[in-house]
This record gives structure tokens, sequence and C-alpha cells, in this order.
């Protein structure tokens, strides 16, 4: 292949969640402009393999853009320069020669498993305790049994494109998880299906948030920048609008 | 954060009206500042309302530093593993340490001004200063660098208003749409600008000689 990239990379290395870890520099060459960054973590590892090291865990699943598992600190950008999902990042996004820093997630919410992999569970403790809705299985219930207004629907669906994957947290300065539940308290808050439990949902899934050991919010705004659906930071004002009253009126 | 906030923005801006008497000339000021005192009599007693506000400044302001410091410890332990490649948003940089440089601004400024009038211009005699406020307003700011001084305390209340009156908004649920967003991010502008500008005018206006 002509016309390929050569970069040095520094990754972060961790043997497992005790370990101190370290960055470590590494030289791939011939990398292709149209490969994912993570085909290029891939070549990379292929390399290690052959020399018998231990190749770089990161995550990733349906390399699509819309599972949400992949996320790395790249060069300080939570999935790197675009407005997109790592695995959907392309080389061609950097220049011939550069260096760029990798690292997990820093949140100590998202503990290091191993590498660049970064344990996500507080997210689920969250949803478990209140980012769902009560609803009888069985066959699907008329699609138009419950109108909902257009305006109302099209926030509900731009909320609802959250896919959990944690780049708010990791570029948020106080390493806050508030994009991730103003989305759901949103998504579920603007429809029909979501009001029999709105005000406790945010109530519990706020007390859960603090619990894990997510910072406080304080709107800088980094949240939405870095997040790969541009999630708007105004679900944070729904959030906080939607607990003043469920504190005020429904006695917390 | 937000409502302690949004209550210091007031009293900012009627501190700010009765600056600018400055430019109406010493018995436009100085009977501002005496009206201040007499305000509500004979309901409330001589300077009941400035007590009022003071009480409920002070009180604010030990609300909003808590507040502050909370978050930022909460921040800290957030995240004991920093980036070894940092791109973090400086706004909550500027946000902390504009706040705590404020905070020393505010005490050489009660000082200055309120609790021990000091004089700090050789050229005005202490008993002028300590009679007329018009006399200590002017005295201070025909020295260049005390306006240098307030002017940058000025720049950094500023940048923190300019997120700050948009965050209390945000924190108040008032911006749950794209262009309620964009109006507070302009409205949190449009106060940094007006409280900078407005506050900067009567010490540059002192400093070359506009006011006597």
């Amino acid at each position: 292949m002509s016309g390929g990239m050569n970069l040095t990379l520094r990754i972060w290395r961790q043997d497992g969640p005790s370990d101190r870890g370290h960055l470590k520099t590494y030289e791939v060459s011939d990398i292709s402009p149209d490969m994912s960054f993570l085909e290029m973590l891939d070549v990379l590892n292929e390399q290690l393999n052959a020399k018998g090291e231990e190749p770089i865990a990161f995550d990733s699943d349906c390399r699509e853009g819309i599972c949400g598992m992949c996320g790395l600190m790249i060069s300080g950008d939570a999935h790197g320069p675009e407005k997109t999902t790592t695995c959907q990042l392309h080389m061609r996004s950097f220049k011939n020669g550069e260096t760029i820093t990798i690292e997990p997630w820093r949140a100590d919410a998202f503990p290091v498993i191993k590498d660049l992999v970064v344990n996500r569970s507080a997210f689920d403790r969250i949803i478990q305790a209140g980012g769902f809705i009560s609803v009888n299985t069985g066959s699907a219930p008329e699609a138009n049994a419950a109108p909902v207004p257009k305006p109302k629907a099209d926030r509900a669906f731009q909320a609802a494109e959250c896919i959990g994957c944690g780049a708010c947290v990791a570029a948020c300065p106080n390493a806050a998880g508030m994009l991730f539940m103003g989305a759901k308290i949103t998504h579920l808050g603007e429809l029909p299906q979501g009001q029999p439990e709105r005000w406790m949902r945010v109530v519990k899934m706020v007390a859960q948030h603090d619990a894990e050991g997510f910072g406080g919010c304080t709107n800088t705004g980094a949240c939405t920048v870095a997040c790969p659906k541009g999630i708007p930071q105004d679900v944070i004002s729904t959030l906080n609008k939607d607990l003043r009253y469920a504190m005020t009126h429904h006695g917390g | 954060m937000a409502v302690t906030g949004l209550f210091f923005v007031f009293y900012v801006l009627l501190h700010m009206y009765g600056n600018l008497k400055v430019l109406a000339g010493p018995e436009a000021f100085d009977g501002y500042a005496h009206h201040l005192r007499t305000f509500g009599e004979p309901m409330l007693p001589y300077e009941g309302l400035l007590w009022i506000i003071r009480v409920l400044l002070v009180l604010s302001l030990i609300g909003h530093a808590y507040s502050a410091f909370t978050l930022w410890s909460r921040a800290g332990s957030a995240r004991r593993t920093k980036y070894a490649a940092l791109k973090t948003a400086s706004s909550s940089k500027t946000m902390r340490w504009g706040g705590v440089f404020l905070l020393l601004f505010l005490t050489w400024h009660l000082i200055h001004f309120t609790i021990v009038k000091p004089a700090v211009n050789s050229g005005v005699a202490s008993d002028t200063i300590h009679s007329s406020p018009y006399a200590m307003v002017v005295a201070s700011f025909q020295l260049w660098w005390m306006v240098i001084f307030y002017v940058l305390a000025l720049a950094a209340l500023g940048l923190h208003l300019s997120h700050g009156v948009f965050s209390a908004q945000q924190t108040l649920g008032w911006t749950q749409t794209a262009a309620g967003y964009r109006r507070a991010k302009a409205i949190g502008h449009l106060v940094a600008g007006l409280v900078t500008i407005g506050f900067a005018i009567p010490p540059l206006s002192i400093l070359f000689g506009l006011v006597k």
C-alpha cells in the first residue's frame, strides 16, 4: 500500500484495576487514511501479537456508531476530533507523522478494567434506579392510541439518540453524568408513557448518580461538544426543572 | 448557586446605577448615598434598608461560596487520575479562580469604601473623604494603579457573569428549547457587557479628568 500514514501513538497501558498504569509509545506505519481509528488499533494489535506482546485492550462492538460501546480519549478529545464515535472516526482526520495520545475515559465512577477499557456499570445502575417505564408486556399497543404532539415527539427522539457511551462524563471538567441523565429524563418525560413515574424517576436517578461518585454539573457545555450524537445541553435544564418540581411538589 | 448568583446580579445592577450618579456631580452622588440611608423612614430605622440588603448579601455570599467549593471538591474526587493530554474547557477554571479573585477583591473593596475608608490618595485629607462619598471616590480613582486594579476586577466580574448568568438560567430550568438556550447565552453576555462597561465609566472618567 502506498501513501500510507506513519503515526506515533502514546497509549495508556494498565494491567488491571489495581495496576498504576503508564503511557507507552508505539510506532505504526503505512496506515490507510480510509481506516477507522479502531482498525488502526487492530493493525497495531496484530503487530504486537506477532511479536508476542500483550495486545492493547479496548472496547468495541457494532462499529457502526450506534451501540455506545467504544470510546477513547484521543489527544484530549472524547471520540477524537470529529463529532462521531471512535469507531466511525477515520484516520484521514489526522495528519501524517502526528503523535496521538490515547487514554481511557477518566472518572472515578468509571474505573479502568484494563488498558483502555473502563467499567461503565454506573450508567446501568442509574438507569435501573429510574430510567425506565413500567408497561405490561404482550402485543404492541395500537400506535395512535397515545397521541404525542410533534414538538414533544421530536425532542424525545433527539434525546433518545443518547447511546450511553460516556463521552459526556469523560469530557466534563467535573466528571458529571448530567448530559446522559438529562437525555433519559427528557426522552421519557416528553412522552405520555413516561408520565406516571416522571417525578420519582428524576429523584432516584440523581440520587444514584451522586452515590456513584460522579461530579456536579457547572454548565460548562463540554459534554455537548463531546457528544457523538449532539445531545443539546438544554436536556440538563429539563432535568433541573423536573428535579425542582419533584422536590417541591412530591416531597422528594 | 443560581438563586444567590441572581441576587448578586440584581444588587450589582443597582450598585452600577448608583455609581453612574457620580457623573451628575457631588450633590447628586452624595444625595443618593444619603437617601440610601434614610430610604423607608420612618417605617425603617436609619440605614435600615442598607442593613437588610447587607444581611441578604452576606447570606448569599455564604451560600454561593459553599456551593462553589462543594462542586470544586466533588470535581476533584470524581476524577483523581487526570488526563495526560488535556483540552478541558477553561471556563470552569475561569469561574473558580476568577471567583476566588473576586472574593479577595471584594474584601479590599469593602475596606476601601465602607469599613475603613483609608486615605489612599495623599493629596486629599482624611476628613474630606469621610464627609463626602463623592470626594472619596474621586480621590481614589485619580490614582492610575487603583483604576487598573478595579478594571482588572471588572474584567474578572464580566467573565464570571457571562457564564454565571447563563448557568443560573440553565439550573433554574428556563432553557428547555434551542431558542431558550440561545436567549440565555445572549442574556449572559449582555449582562456581563453592561456591568463591565457601566462600572468602568466612573473610574475612567475620573482618571481622565472628565469628573473632578
